[in-house]
C-alpha cells in the first residue's frame, strides 16, 4: 500500500479510537474531572502516568540526542526515570493519604496559607504552559510532516482531537485515553528497535542486541565498533563522557531527578489510585512501563548513529572510494532534505558526502592534508533520527506509519495531562480557593471546562507562534519545578515542624535564584542579547551549567526555609496532626 | 500516649527504610553510574563497558527493583503497626 494512505489509515485509527474513549468516559463530577473519582487500578494507572510523562521529547528527541552525546547522554535517560524512586518513596503516597485534588491544594493546607497557595500556582502555571508550548508544537509538525498538511492546520487538527477528550472526559477521559496512547507509543517505538537490532546483531531485543556482536563476522561488539566508526571521523569514543563534566553531569541529572519529581502533572496523577499503597505501586509499574522506552532509547540511540555514519562512509577504512556520492544518495535522505531538517554542502566540490566532526581541530587538520576535505557537508537535525530510522533501515511502510501514530500519541497524551493541572489550578485553586470560594460543584466544574478550552487555544497559539527558545524552556521548567516545588513538599511531609514562612521564602528563594542564574546566562525571558554573561563553562559560576542550576536552587530552597523556620512561630497543633494523619496511611 | 509512641515507631521504621534505599538509589545511579564510570568502564558485561551499562542500563532497572522493594518492605511494616488498609 502507498506509504501516505497508510500513514493516513494508522494515525485515523488511533483518533478513531481515543475518540471513542472520550464518549464513553465523560466526567460528571468535578471528582471524576481533576482525579478520575480516585478509582484508577495502580497498574492502568501506572500506564496513563508513562503516556502522561512521555512527552513528544522522550519519544522523538531523546535517542537523537544519545545518538550525538553517546555516554553523556545518560542524564537524560538516568535523569528522567531516577525521579521516579523519590516520587515513590517520598512524595506520592503522602500526597495520596491527604486526598485533595491539586499540589496547590496540600502547599495551602499543610501551610496554612492562601499566600503559599498562590506562590505553588505560579510556580505550576509557569512550569505546564512552557511544558505544553513544546506538545503543541511537537503535534503541528507531526502532522504537517505525515498528514501533509500545513503547520496552521496540522495544529487545528491536533487542538480539536485534544479538545475532545480533556474538556468532556476531564482526568477520567484522560486516564483511559493515556492507555491508549501509552499502548500505541510503546508499539512504535520498539518494532523499529526490534526489526534494527536484529539486522545489526541478530538479537530481537534491543537492549542485549546494543550489548552483542555484529553479524558482520568480525566477531567485533557493536559498542567496540561504534567507537572505532565514529573516532574514525573525529568523533569522541561513543561510550565515554566528551559533553559535561562530571560536576555538571551530576547537578543535570540530580536537576533531572527532582525536576521530575516535582512536576504537578506527574504527582497529580498519584492522586487518582483508591489507596495510599496504591500509590506506592503505581510509581513502581510507571516505572516499568516507562523504562521499557526509555532502556530501548540508548540501542536506538547509537544503532541509528552507526547506520547514519555507515550509509555515508561505507567502508571500513575512509576514503574516496567507500564514501556516499551525492547522485547515489538514498531516498530518505532526499524526503528529509525536502523538510530542511537534513542539508548537504559539496565544500570540497568533489560530489561525494563527507560527514565527520570538524570541530575537532586536529582531526579537520588531518582530514584537509590527507583526505582533502574542506569541512563537514552533512548537517542532521538530532529530531529526526527517531522518525528517519525505520527509512534508514528499509523497513516496511506500515512501521514507518506506526512511527508517526506514535510520536503523535506521545504529544497528545502529555498535552492532555498539563491541560489537566493548568485548568485545575485556575478553576480549583484560584476561584474555588481563593476568588470564590462558595462556587458550586456544577460552577466549578464548568469553570474548570472553560479555563482548559482557554489552555487549548493558548497552547495552540504559541505553538504556531513558538517564542523561539523551545529547548532553553525546558530547563527552565525542570530547573524551577526541581526548585521551587519539590523541596517544599518535601519538607511539609518529612519536617513537622517546617512553617509558613520558611515554606514561602523557601519557594521564593529557590524559584528567583534558578530564573535569575538562567536569565543572566540565556538572556532575560530569553531574548537574545540581553545576557550578562556568554554561555559557557568559562563564565558559569563554579563552573555551574544553567540547565543543572535547579539543583542548587533546591539547595537554596531548603536552607533559607530552615533559617526563616527557625526565627518564626512554629506552625499550630492542628498542622502537625495534620503531618501526622499524612504519615500513615490509615 | 501509647497511640503517639506507636505512631512514632512507625515513621522511624518508615524512615530507615527509605534512608536504606535512598542510598542505594545514589550510589548505583551516581555513584557507579557516573562517578565511578571510567573506572568500571576497564570491565564489562557482554558488549557493554560496565560504567556505561550502569549508566544507560543497570540504574534503570535498579530504580525498578527498589520501588518494588520498598512497597513489599513498607506494606510489611504497615501489618506490623497495623496502619494497613483492608
Amino acid at each position: 500500500m502507498e506509504l501516505q494512505t497508510m500513514i493516513w489509515l494508522v494515525v485515523g485509527a488511533s483518533f478513531a479510537l481515543y475518540f471513542g474513549i472520550a464518549i464513553w468516559s465523560r466526567a460528571g463530577s468535578t471528582s471524576e474531572f481533576y482525579v478520575a473519582g480516585k478509582g484508577v487500578h495502580p497498574v492502568a494507572n501506572g500506564m496513563a502516568t508513562a503516556a502522561d510523562w512521555m512527552s513528544a521529547a522522550s519519544f522523538i528527541s531523546m535517542a537523537g540526542l544519545i545518538a550525538f552525546l553517546g555516554y553523556s547522554g545518560s542524564v537524560y535517560l538516568m535523569g528522567w526515570t531516577g525521579g521516579y524512586v523519590l516520587l515513590a518513596l517520598l512524595l506520592a503516597p503522602y500526597l495520596r493519604k491527604f486526598g485533595k485534588f491539586t499540589v496547590p491544594d496540600f502547599i495551602a493546607d499543610r501551610f496554612y496559607s492562601e499566600t503559599a497557595r498562590i506562590v505553588a500556582v505560579i510556580s505550576l502555571l509557569v512550569i505546564s504552559l512552557t511544558y505544553i508550548v513544546g506538545q503543541m508544537t511537537g503535534v503541528a509538525v507531526a502532522f504537517s510532516r505525515f498528514l501533509e498538511l500545513d503547520l496552521l492546520w496540522g495544529m487545528v487538527v491536533g487542538m480539536a482531537v485534544v479538545f475532545s477528550y480533556t474538556v468532556l472526559g476531564g482526568m477520567k477521559g484522560i486516564t483511559y485515553t493515556q492507555i491508549a496512547q501509552y499502548v500505541v507509543l510503546i508499539f512504535a517505538y520498539t518494532v523499529p528497535a526490534i526489526f534494527i537490532s536484529f539486522q545489526l546483531t541478530g538479537w530481537v531485543i534491543p537492549q542485549i542486541g546494543l550489548g552483542s556482536t555484529v553479524t558482520d563476522g568480525s566477531g567485533t561488539y557493536m559498542l567496540e565498533k561504534l567507537n572505532q566508526v565514529v573516532t574514525d571521523i573525529g568523533f569522541a569514543e561513543y561510550t565515554t563522557n566528551a559533553a559535561f563534566s562530571t560536576l555538571n553531569m551530576f547537578l543535570l541529572t540530580m536537576a533531572l531527578m527532582i525536576g521530575t519529581a516535582g512536576l504537578p502533572h506527574v504527582i497529580v496523577r498519584f492522586f487518582t489510585v483508591p489507596r495510599v499503597r496504591d500509590a506506592r505501586k503505581s510509581a513502581g509499574w510507571a516505572l516499568i512501563f516507562i523504562a521499557l522506552l526509555y532502556t530501548t532509547a540508548p540501542a536506538v540511540g547509537a544503532m541509528a548513529m552507526y547506520n547514519l555514519v555507515k550509509t555515508v562512509h561505507t567502508g571500513d577504512t575512509i576514503g574516496a572510494e567507500t564514501t556516499l556520492a551525492y547522485e547515489d544518495r538514498p531516498e530518505w535522505m532526499r524526503t528529509w532534505e525536502g523538510t530542511g531538517l537534513l542539508t548537504f554542502t559539496d565544500k570540497n566540490e568533489d560530489g561525494l558526502i563527507q560527514f565527520y566532526n570538524d570541530g575537532n581541530k586536529a582531526f579537520a587538520t588531518m582530514a584537509e592534508e590527507q583526505y582533502g576535505w574542506k569541512g563537514n557537508e552533512l548537517n542532521v537535525n538530532r529530531d529526526i533520527m527517531v522518525l528517519a530510522n525505520p527509512e534508514i533501515a528499509n523497513l516496511p511502510n506500515w512501521v514507518i506509519a506506526l512511527v508517526a501514530a506514535g510520536g503523535i500519541a506521545a504529544a497528545l497524551s502529555t498535552a492532555a495531562g498539563l491541560l489537566l493541572v493548568i485548568s485545575s489550578s485556575v478553576s480549583h485553586d484560584l476561584l474555588k480557593g481563593v476568588f470564590m470560594k462558595g462556587i458550586s460543584e456544577k460552577n466549578e466544574l464548568m469553570a474548570g471546562r472553560i479555563a482548559m478550552t482557554g489552555a487549548i487555544l493558548l497552547a495552540g497559539y504559541l505553538g504556531l507562534n513558538p517564542p523561539g527558545f523551545a529547548a532553553e524552556v525546558v530547563a527552565l521548567a525542570f530547573g524551577l519545578a526541581a526548585s521551587s516545588l519539590f523541596p517544599v513538599l518535601m519538607m511539609g511531609i518529612f519536617y513537622k515542624k517546617m512553617n509558613k514562612q520558611g515554606a514561602i521564602a523557601g519557594m521564593l528563594a529557590g524559584l528567583l535564584s534558578t530564573v535569575l542564574y538562567i536569565f543572566i546566562y540565556k538572556g532575560f525571558f530569553f531574548i537574545p542579547g540581553t545576557n550578562l554573561f556568554a554561555d559557557t563553562a568559562e563564565f558559569w559560576l563554579f563552573g555551574i551549567s544553567p540547565q543543572g542550576f535547579g539543583t542548587i536552587g533546591a539547595v537554596i530552597n531548603v536552607a533559607v526555609a530552615l533559617v526563616v523556620c527557625r526565627m518564626t512561630a512554629p506552625p499550630p497543633a492542628e498542622i502537625q496532626e495534620l503531618v501526622e494523619s499524612v504519615r500513615v496511611p490509615r | 500516649m501509647q497511640m503517639t509512641e506507636k505512631a512514632a515507631a512507625y515513621w522511624k521504621a518508615n524512615v530507615r527504610l527509605l534512608t536504606i534505599c535512598l542510598v542505594i538509589w545514589f550510589v548505583v545511579s551516581f555513584g557507579l553510574g557516573i562517578f565511578l564510570a571510567q573506572p568500571l568502564n576497564n570491565f564489562s558485561l557482554g558488549g557493554y563497558p560496565l560504567g556505561f551499562w550502569f549508566a544507560q542500563q543497570g540504574s534503570i532497572y535498579t530504580f525498578i527493583a527498589l520501588i518494588f522493594f520498598y512497597v513489599y518492605k513498607m506494606n510489611q511494616i504497615d501489618r506490623e503497626f497495623d496502619v494497613h488498609e483492608e
